[in-house]
């Protein structure tokens, strides 16, 4: 994987990063749309994330949380804005209170993922946007909080799973 | 990891003031230098009473300060609440970017879908 490009506006409160894969546009496509795949690399080692309702249809519903060490749960939602296969998604993203209901009173963001195949390369474009400075703040804390740091603790035990496809 | 904590009083009117695309250019302006309600009034078509109305919103969430020099009002970003959404978007960046190491070993792992 290759991360092409970052783009961070802090006036404009988005950021954007472009990635690169060398694996076809329906496998990456894969991991964000089954959700299986995605809550392997949603959440970080310490917090994995559940997802339970997952209607990636336009106006669905998917409901995830994350289990922290202590057995804590942090629940959120998405609510579908756009979603084109294999190429396009487009959510809403928000807290969720323990019951997985909506918390109306917590930030939300939009989230926009962008496939592009190029032969046997596929550009994962990312682009997050936050309502205000306040929105941003709730939201990457509950980021940080997940234990980010500790990823590569994940990465060593995916590795360890399976061996990859010899190419 | 340690996110600063941002006093949430206020904030929203800090980016309702950054909502709007001529006073996003004024913070740009402004960020190195002073510059002058009237200069800056010629970039843009509108009135100088609309951009001093401007001036006066991003004043209020603390996003610029005002000084009068003479019969000039000049103006000037406050580069530290723009600071602070900048090391929020690092913070976001770091997160994504641990994300996609995930994401791409993940691509390299047969999966268990394909393979129940």
């Amino acid at each position: 994987m290759t991360v092409t490009d970052v783009h961070k506006d802090p006036t404009a409160l988005t950021m954007e990063i472009v990635s690169e894969f060398t694996a076809p546009i329906e496998r990456v496509w894969q991991l964000l749309a089954d959700p299986r795949q995605l809550e392997r690399w949603w959440g970080p080692p310490t917090h994995p994330a559940t997802f339970t309702d997952f209607d990636l249809t336009p106006g669905g519903r998917v409901s995830y949380f994350m289990t922290g060490p202590e057995g804590e749960q942090y629940h959120g939602w998405w609510r579908v804005c756009e979603v084109s296969p294999p190429d396009t998604l487009e959510v809403q993203d928000g807290f969720a209170d323990d019951d997985g209901e909506p918390n109306p009173d917590l930030p939300v963001n939009i989230m926009r993922m962008e496939l592009v195949a190029s032969g046997a390369i596929t550009q994962m474009t990312i682009r997050s946007t936050f309502p205000t400075l306040d929105a941003m703040e709730q939201t990457i804390s509950m980021g940080a909080e997940e234990g980010m740091k500790q990823a590569l603790g994940q990465i060593d035990a995916l590795l360890a799973e399976g061996a990859p496809q010899s190419t | 990891m340690v996110v600063q904590t941002i006093n949430a009083d206020g904030v929203d009117q800090i980016f309702q003031a950054l909502a709007d695309r001529t006073r996003r250019d004024i913070v740009r302006r402004t960020m190195s230098d002073d510059a002058s309600v009237s200069s800056l009034a010629r970039h843009y078509d509108m009135s100088f009473a609309a951009v001093q109305k401007h001036v006066a919103v991003l004043a209020r969430a603390d996003l610029v300060t005002k000084r009068r020099r003479g019969r000039e009002q000049l103006v000037r970003s406050n580069r530290d609440t723009v600071r602070r959404a900048q090391h929020l978007l690092d913070e976001l960046e770091s997160l994504w970017l641990d994300r996609l190491d995930r994401f791409e070993h993940l691509l390299e792992t047969p999966t268990e879908s394909d393979h129940p």
